[in-house]
């Protein structure tokens, strides 16, 4: 069963290339990555699968259904993690569950989401008084888990989160990807996508360069060059481009 | 015959996306502070101002200076007995200056005869010269035909004051509704806030309604404290029914909602709704008749002027609160509202950019 396929996407802003000729599937039940350096399109693509973006050409399909009329569907089945969303400062958490909670026919009571995401002691606090970036991106979670989704995207999930707080998000989305759900997230962290995801497209420059299981690429590269070293997603990379991904 | 089926909806406690998003506004609002205080405490200084400028009474004195001149003593001294004038004496380098500020109105030459100097444009400086001159020619020895019966009329009701509060009133519940509407929503679109809502299945057009909607709950108090003041301490009647009153307020804040959505439709920085909210309100305070009636501008520009949300606002605001008119006599009115209601949120709905 397909989750999300998607076929010859392009997309330009102006002059500059954001996603040129991109496709690939994600089955149900599958964790996927897509893995890339800052630039390489990952965003402009998660946000075109989300049906934020208008592609300039290619075709998307979420489970077997097109955004055009579909949308509202569609839109009851996904939960969705914008990498940049601030949520309101002044209200609190569980008044801000209980308005994204507001729009979906379905899902979860918001006792259930606060326990899923341990914020149970902050239910009162406003969202300005969430310590650190760990609890406000686990109420983000929170909330794309409102509508009991099938399909979770996750765009740069963990950047810019301490590695406790990580670990914590991996926890909670390793949980919902066991009960059947299906997630396709955005990472440029190699242990992230090694960690979660069930196989990645590595992108760059718009473009997929490799697509497969992470324990497959790694060892297409073959034996590990240097003995101490058990060889990496970071390794895949650098051999197909000659970078290193943090490079620009 | 089958009963249609309906999908049972279950939001897991959580109320009507329509009633959360109002709430969510209200809350957010009442936790600021600044807001709040603003809120209430602009329509309170406008009625504290119209209160001290306005203070009831008699009219003003009309202002006349004399010259100095061989006839200035017995000028000052027949004016100085003539009602409704105050007379002083002007130094001659200074008549320019006292003329222009307005520290007089009139500037009496005392040669024989005499010589007036005003400026023709001005209300009061007309007023002085008729007023002077029929001292001066009575004291000359001039007979009258006959002396007219004077009817003085000082009716609560007829005064510039009474006039003045249902456009106050007016004022209030645009600058409220369209700052707290614009603002709110450039920052949700700043903050990406926006982007993150429609990628819920949260209905575009019930975001909008939201917007507009839990603005109601603060139009008594935004339209009651004006109104309040005029009726206990500035002696304002109401004759129309407070129910006409509440339901043209209310088209008002409809109206104006409306628009406030529509401005902030694309505007992506609080430096571009300023801009926009000023060159649309601005004209309006200028000529939608708050503080001068709007039948001052040429016939020529007479059906645009009726046709601004303000004016419409104003007019049926005073009917009632004047006239007692009743709701179906602003029915034009109503309807020009609606029309800025219903039409500024169908085009809001559609240019309203949501990244």
């Amino acid at each position: 069963m397909v989750g999300v396929s998607c076929a010859n996407l392009a997309k330009r802003y102006g002059d500059v290339v954001a996603v040129d000729g991109l496709s690939f599937r994600v089955n149900r039940g599958e964790c996927f990555g897509l893995l890339g350096p800052n630039g390489a399109g990952k965003t402009t693509t998660i946000e075109i699968l989300e049906g934020l973006l208008e592609p300039d050409a290619g075709d998307v399909e979420i489970f077997g259904l097109t955004w055009k009329g579909h949308e509202r569907e569609l839109r009851q089945r996904i939960g969705v993690q914008l990498q940049e969303t601030q949520l309101a400062d002044k209200l609190t958490v569980e008044e801000t569950l209980r308005l994204f909670r507001s729009f979906y026919h379905r899902g979860r009571t918001i006792d259930e989401l606060l326990r899923i995401v341990e914020l149970e002691s902050k239910r009162r606090s406003w969202v300005a008084k969430l310590s650190g970036g760990g609890q406000k991106q686990r109420l983000a979670v929170a909330c794309a888990l409102a509508g009991d989704p099938d399909l979770l995207f996750m765009d740069e999930p963990t950047t810019g989160l301490d590695p406790q707080s990580r670990r914590q998000l991996w926890a909670l989305l390793s949980h919902f990807r066991q009960q059947g759900g299906t997630i396709l997230l955005t990472t440029h962290y190699m242990d992230e996508a090694e960690t979660l995801c069930d196989r990645v497209a590595i992108v760059d420059h718009g473009r997929v360069i490799a697509e497969g299981m992470p324990r497959e690429l790694i060892a297409s590269l073959g034996a590990p060059r240097v003995v101490t070293h058990q060889g990496t997603l970071e390794d895949v990379f650098v051999a197909l481009t000659g970078r290193h991904l943090r490079e620009e | 015959m089958a009963a249609p089926v309906k999908e049972s909806i279950d939001r897991g406690g959580a109320s009507h996306p329509l009633i959360e998003l109002s709430l969510a506004r209200l809350r957010e609002f009442a936790r600021e502070p600044e807001a709040v205080f603003w809120a209430f405490i602009f329509p309170m200084l406008m009625s504290v101002t119209m209160a001290l400028a306005f203070p009831g009474g008699g009219g003003k004195p009309a202002l006349v200076g004399i010259e100095p001149g061989p006839r200035a003593a017995a000028v000052r001294e027949t004016l100085a007995h003539a009602p409704g004038v105050a007379v002083r004496d002007i130094r001659p380098g200074d008549q320019a200056r006292a003329l222009r500020e307005g520290e007089v109105h009139l500037l009496v030459v005392p040669t024989e005869p005499p010589a007036y100097r005003f400026d023709p444009s001005r209300d009061e400086s007309r007023v002085a010269r008729l007023m002077v001159d029929d001292a001066l020619k009575r004291a000359a020895g001039r007979g009258d035909p006959w002396s007219a019966r004077e009817e003085p009329l000082q009716v609560a009701g007829s005064r510039y004051v009474d006039w003045l509060i249902p456009g106050i009133v007016g004022l209030t519940i645009m600058g409220t509704s369209m700052w707290g509407i614009g603002f709110a929503i450039v920052q949700a679109r700043m903050r990406k806030l926006l982007k993150r809502l429609v990628a819920s299945p949260m209905r575009k057009s019930e975001y909008l309604l939201a917007q507009v909607a839990w603005r109601m709950v603060l139009l008594p108090p935004e339209a009651g404290v004006p109104l309040v003041f005029g009726v206990f301490v500035l002696g304002m009647p109401v004759r129309g029914s407070l129910l006409s009153l509440s339901v043209v307020c209310l088209a008002g804040a409809l109206a104006f909602g409306s628009l406030g959505l529509l401005l902030a439709s694309r505007a992506r920085t609080f430096e571009a709704i300023s801009g926009l909210m000023n060159l649309s309100m601005v004209p309006m305070w200028i000529l939608s008749g708050v503080f001068f009636s709007s039948s001052n501008f040429p016939q020529a520009m007479q059906p645009a002027i009726q046709a601004l949300p303000l004016t419409a606002l104003n007019n049926a605001l005073r009917s009632i609160v004047l006239e007692g008119a009743p709701l179906g006599s602003v029915v034009r009115e109503l309807a020009v509202l609606g029309a800025w209601g219903v039409g500024g949120f169908a085009l809001a709905l559609r240019l309203f950019r949501w990244r």
